[in-house]
This record gives structure tokens, C-alpha cells and sequence, in this order.
């Protein structure tokens, strides 16, 4: 079965660049960037001028645009760190969204050709999901594939992905105690699969590689988990765990499909896990509460987008989550201002 | 130096449903001589299936079936390759594989032959994780781990129940599938094993499978198939449809994935379609029933999972056809039969 072709246009490929010198990371993925159109979110907390070589055609935003656009929601809506890419989200108009980290670089196939995560991300988000019964030959779309025997066929024409997860080799998205456990565990195995995570199964979806439908799911992906000591690398945040069972809530409700698999980046050293360790666990202990909560919200059948759907789960945080950290009750605030400002960013 | 001892040797039998014959065990010597197996000859009795020397075994055929479970043979299929659930029944051992006679050793992408067996006893031996999505699949795989997010209070897991293999070569696909596509041939090698999640069913091939009998072997009865029923090709569809509600409720881990071995015949897609005709139809109202099956606190035990299941097949399912009021009726047969032959043990 074959995907229908998008056109170049409909897609956006946003960076939040946290380093100041992109010149690598852009000309490593250029192969695959060049034919989109990019937006580039700087740090706001990162000094000085960005350093990104020419010819892409982009759109960068700094913290005076954030400034600007944001206003009196800059209170509530931090767009520090990992969260600046999430103003990239604001901007866009696009309907494919991909988000990559910016100390990733394309990983290699086994013929030691660079991988185009950015294809994959495009066949991932434009083919159908199907989260209602597990494929055992994983995603039944992808050519030399289908369902096996079993499979009803009342469910085979699947429905709309509205998010796709990628993976990481070298290093994984591990959390800071596992990573100082086992310094040098690295993830070597490329899995050559792509598979729905099923309806109501919960996941740790991890931002450093993941693609979205914005016009399906796009208030859904918002900056509102922010840890107190919140920090620079990965090992420091949980807003992207946070962001990601949000959206797939939404999607479980919407009856829209969540992937997970291809592509892979590779992603280069940074940072020290022990370091992050002494600085920053109390995600890891957060996340005892938000895993089971996300597990059990469930939806009025009156939420029918996306928005509708996160100021639910912003009034159910509130209520459930709200009283046992103040993480929380400021997160549930934080994403009834984003709500707020995607609508009028977008009424404009 | 000495060679460690397989794997659980002496607590796994590999069981086998065989019409034709058992050449394919040649291939497989290397992995399977130090197990015991259990062969079920299904199909004319009086025909004499041939075992490979060397092998240590026991053999099935209609009349032993017959004969060991009286009247409760019934709810053995005849002219089925679902007769193989007897073998799960009269093995004594904690561990089950069972694979078909035209599956052989498949190669790894090194080039390396797969041991199946080795593969799926890791499985059964280390935790299932059916609780939240680890999306570096298997965590308890050499070079992997929980992800960043993964809840520390989940990282126990929960005991393997049923570890289902894959196939390079002929893909098991259904009979519509088959003519579409009479030429696809599965050449992907997916190196995963992950834990289908709670709450979500799957389609369970017997072609390659492994279970702990502790833990769900009274649910794996492969249902009535073939000789005098309406319907084939279901039989392990069936098991495992039940198996998952119950590992489901018993907080159990089914885990897919490796290991991959290699298929090698494509059965006719003509014949196919006859058997699984009534089946495809069927299959639109089935899901839903499992998929909304739920089980009473009271059921703490498989049989007792077991047989409230086939209650409500027979209240729910019966209106669609009184197969499955046969069926339901023959689920508790088999309980009945499990039970007697696998009396629980004094304390």
C-alpha cells in the first residue's frame, strides 16, 4: 500500500537550539533539511547570535519574538530550555510538524548510509495507525508487510497518526540514575520496525526525535511540565513525558494512532549523568504520580479537538494531581494559558 | 571446558502436531535432542509417523487420545493441527514450546542460526512489562533498559506467561491475504521482543510458542477445529484471544517477537479460505466480546478464569452461531480433562 505524497510545503521542521553554533547540526542533516522549510527557536535564556549556515530556508525566533508574541502569558508560559522549540509549534502553519534535538545527527544504516529520519518521520505521520488490535508483524503499511492472520478486517484501514516517536542510537533517552548505574550503556540494536503503541497504553514519549500532526493534535504538544531545577540536558526535564501522555490521551479519545519506532537519530554525548543526578530527580519521583493519572483520565464525549481535550485534562490535573505538588497545580495553569494563547496566536 | 546444560531440560517439553512427517527435526537436533518431546499424530492412527532417532519422546495418536480422556476426547479436534492442546495437557513438565513441522532454523542477518528454543526460554524467564509502553521494547535485553519516564514502581514487571515467536520466510497471513498476495515473503528481522500491552489482544500463532503451564496452561485449549466443525484455522487465534483476557486479569505478560524461525510452506490459499470463511464473519463480532470480557475478582485462578470465560462465550457468542454454545461447552470439557489429568498438588 502506498502513502499519498505530501507536498514539501505542508511540512516544518522545528529545532530549539539550546547550543549556540548550529553549523554542524545543520550541515550534517542538510541532505535531508534542505527541501523543507524550518523554524529555528533560540534558547531565550542562550546570549548572542546564533551561528547557522546558509542556504536553508527558515524562520528564527528569539526571545524578543517570544516576547512579543507571547505577552502577558509569559508569566504562566516559560519557553526556556527544551520548551523554546513549543513557540516554534505556536508559529507554524504547517500540518506536519518534526522536532529534533540539536545534538542529534543522522544515524547510519547498516551500509553506513545516513539515515533520512525526516522521510521516515513524513510515511510515519501520513500512513494509518492501528491502535485497536496489535499487528504481531508490526506496522502492516510498510511495504513487504501486512496483517497477519486473525486481524479483524473491520480495523484494517486503521485511522489518522497524530504522533510519531523515533528513537536514539549511541545514546538512548535514559533516565539519570539508569545512565550513572551504566555508564556505558549505549543503544546499539536498530529495531527496523514501526508499530502503533495500542489505544489506551501509555508511553514515555520522548521529544529529542518526534514528529506530529499539527492540525490534528497540535495544542496538545505544550510546554507545561517544568521541574524546579529544571536544566539543559534531557536528564534534567520530564516536560516532553509530560507533553507526550497528554497527547496521547488526546489521541486514545480522538481515536487518532501514536507510533513508535523508525527512524533513528544518533545522538552525541552531552552532559554527565551523575552531575544531573546530584541536580535533578525529582522527575523521576514525580513521575510515580503522573503515570497513573494519565492511565485513568478519561474525557467527556463533548471533547471533540484537540484544545477541548487539554482543558480537560488541565481541570483533571488540577483536581487530582494539583494537591500532591505544586509542579502540578502550576503545569494545569499552564496549559489553560497555552490553550489561550494557541487560540489567539491562531485567530490572528 | 564443559558445555553449560540446556536450558531447563528437564522442565520444558516440546510438543508437536504432526500428519505427515518429522524430517524437520533433523535440522533441529542440535537445539532439540536434549528435550523431551511430545509428538500428537493427528489424523489416521493407524498410519506410523516416523521419529528421528535419537530423540526422546512420547507419541500421541487419535486411539491413546481416545482411550486417556474417554468421552472428554471430544473436545479434542480431529483432522486439526488444535490437537496439539492435548500434548499441553499431558505433559508434566512447567514449560511448553511447540512448534509446526514445516518451520525450520532460521538464520539471524549475521548469517548465525537462530536456537528458537534459547530465545524463547529468556523470555519466559525474565519479567514482562505489560503495564506502560518501554519504547526500547525489552528492557531486560542485554544492552537495553527502561527509558527516561519509565515509573521505577513498574520496573519489576510481572511474570512471563506465553512467549510468541515469529517467521522469516511464509508470512502467516489469512486467505484473502494469501491470494492477494501470494508471493509476499517476510524478510524483515525485527530485533525486539516487547510485552503486548495490558488491555490490547493480538493474534496468536501457534507456529511457534512457548508458554509457562503453571501459569496458563489450562487456558491454552486450541478449541474445536477442523473434522465436523464449521471452522479452521482459528484454533490458536482462539487460545489466544483467552489467554490474554486472562493473563490480563491474573496481572501475567505475553511477550512477541523473537525469536524468528524459518517457514517454509505455504498451505493452500483455496483450502484456506473454506476453513476460515465462517471464521473471517465471526471474527467481527469475537474481538469485541474479548475485548470487553471482563472476569470477577472471585476468579483467582486460571481454570476458574477459564471457565467464567466460557460462560459468557456461550451467553454472549451462542447468539451468533451454536458453535459456540459447542464451544463453550467443550472449553469446560477440557478444563474437566486438564484437571483430571493434572491433579493439583498437595502442599
Amino acid at each position: 500500500m502506498s502513502q499519498f505524497t505530501i507536498k514539501d510545503d505542508e511540512v516544518d521542521i522545528v529545532i530549539g537550539a539550546l547550543q549556540p553554533d548550529l553549523t554542524s547540526f545543520m550541515e550534517q542533516w542538510r541532505p535531508f533539511f534542505s527541501r523543507f522549510h524550518l523554524i529555528i527557536v533560540q534558547d531565550p535564556d542562550l546570549k548572542g547570535e546564533l551561528k547557522i549556515p546558509e542556504g536553508f530556508n527558515l524562520n528564527l525566533y528569539t526571545k524578543s519574538d517570544i516576547d512579543k508574541v507571547v505577552g502577558s502569558s509569559s508569566n504562566a508560559i516559560s519557553f526556556s530550555g527544551y520548551s523554546c522549540r513549543y513557540f516554534g509549534y505556536l508559529m507554524s502553519r504547517n500540518k506536519y510538524i518534526i522536532s529534533i534535538d540539536d545534538d542529534c545527527i543522522p544515524a547510519k544504516n547498516s551500509n553506513g548510509e545516513p539515515i533520512d529520519a525526516i522521510s521516515q518521520h513524513i510515511i510515519n505521520l501520513t500512513t494509518p495507525a492501528t491502535p485497536f488490535f496489535f499487528n504481531t508483524l508490526y506496522d502492516p503499511f510498510c511495504e513487504g508487510a501486512d496483517f497477519v492472520r486473525g486481524y479483524p478486517f473491520s480495523l484494517r484501514s486503521g485511522v489518522e497518526c497524530g504522533l510519531s516517536c523515533g528513537l536514539w542510537l549511541n545514546l538512548a533517552d535514559y533516565d539519570a540514575p539508569t545512565q550513572s548505574l551504566k555508564p556505558d550503556l549505549k543503544n546499539s540494536r536498530y529495531v527496523d520496525a514501526v508499530l502503533t503503541v495500542p489505544a489506551r497504553t501509555m508511553l514515555p514519549v520522548s521529544g529529542i526525535n518526534i514528529s506530529f500532526n499539527n492540525e490534528l493534535v497540535g495544542p496538545a504538544l505544550l510546554p507545561a511540565f517544568r521541574l524546579a531545577k529544571e536544566g539543559k540536558v534531557r536528564w534534567e526535564t520530564v516536560e516532553d513525558i509530560w507533553t507526550g501522555m497528554c497527547v496521547k490521551v488526546v489521541c486514545d479519545h480522538l481515536r487518532l494512532g501514536v507510533k513508535s519506532g523508525l527512524p533513528y537519530v544518533w545522538r552525541q554525548e552531552r552532559g554527565n549523568a551523575v552531575e544531573s543526578l546530584k541536580k535533578e530527580w525529582e522527575g523521576v519521583k514525580l513521575m510515580e504520580d503522573v503515570v497513573p493519572f494519565f492511565q485513568s483520565v478519561r474525557l467527556s464525549e463533548s471533547a471533540v479537538t484537540a484544545e477541548d481535550c487539554v482543558v480537560e485534562i488541565a481541570s483533571s490535573v488540577k483536581e487530582h494531581l494539583g494537591p500532591l505538588n505544586p509542579t502540578f497545580d502550576r503545569a494545569a495553569e499552564t496549559m489553560v494559558e497555552w490553550i489561550k494563547l494557541w487560540k489567539r496566536v491562531r485567530a490572528n | 571446558m564443559a558445555a553449560a546444560a540446556p536450558p531447563l531440560k528437564d522442565e520444558l517439553d516440546i510438543v508437536i502436531p504432526t500428519i505427515r512427517n518429522l524430517d524437520f527435526l533433523e535440522m533441529w537436533r542440535p537445539f532439540f535432542q536434549p528435550y523431551h518431546l511430545i509428538i500428537v499424530q493427528d489424523g489416521d492412527p493407524s498410519k506410523t509417523i516416523k521419529v528421528p532417532d535419537g530423540f526422546d519422546y512420547e507419541l500421541y495418536n487419535r486411539n491413546d487420545i481416545n482411550k486417556i480422556l474417554g468421552p472428554r476426547s471430544s473436545c479434542i479436534s480431529f483432522k486439526d493441527s488444535a490437537c496439539r492442546c492435548f500434548g499441553y495437557m499431558v505433559s508434566k513438565k512447567k514449560y511448553i514450546f511447540t512448534i509446526d513441522d514445516d518451520c525450520f532454523v532460521a538464520n539471524d542477518p549475521s548469517g548465525k542460526q537462530i536456537n528458537a528454543l534459547e530465545q524463547h526460554i529468556k523470555n519466559l524467564l525474565c519479567p514482562s512489562t505489560p503495564l506502560f509502553f518501554n519504547t526500547l521494547y525489552d528492557p531486560f535485553r542485554e544492552g537495553a533498559d527502561f527509558v527516561r519516564g519509565y515509573p521505577f514502581s513498574l520496573r519489576e514487571g510481572v511474570p512471563t506467561a506465553v512467549s510468541h515467536g515469529l517467521w522469516l520466510n511464509i508470512p502467516d497471513y489469512d486467505a484473502p491475504t494469501q491470494l492477494v498476495k501470494p508471493h509476499e515473503r517476510n524478510s524483515r528481522y525485527v530485533d525486539a521482543v516487547l510485552t503486548i500491552p495490558k488491555g490490547t489482544l493480538f493474534p496468536m500463532c501457534g507456529m511457534n510458542l512457548a508458554f509457562d503451564r503453571d501459569l496458563i496452561g489450562p487456558a491454552m485449549y486450541f478449541g474445536l477445529m477442523g473434522d465436523g466443525q464449521p471452522i479452521g484455522r482459528y484454533d490458536d487465534m482462539w487460545a489466544g484471544w483467552c489467554i490474554k483476557v486472562i493473563c490480563d486479569h491474573l496481572g501475567l505478560g505475553v511477550k512477541t517477537g523473537l525469536p524468528y524461525i524459518w517457514h517454509s510452506k505455504a498451505s493452500n490459499p483455496f483450502v484456506n479460505l473454506k476453513k476460515e470463511y465462517k471464521g473471517i464473519f465471526w471474527q467481527e463480532e469475537i474481538i469485541p466480546f474479548f475485548q470487553s470480557a471482563t472476569l470477577s475478582k472471585d476468579s483467582t485462578t486460571v481454570q476458574k478464569c477459564y471457565l467464567e470465560l466460557s460462560k459468557q462465550v456461550e451467553e454472549k457468542l451462542g447468539k451468533v452461531d451454536p458453535y459456540f454454545v459447542k464451544l463453550a461447552d467443550a472449553m469446560e470439557t477440557w478444563i474437566q480433562a486438564w484437571d483430571e489429568l493434572n491433579p493439583t498438588k498437595a502442599n
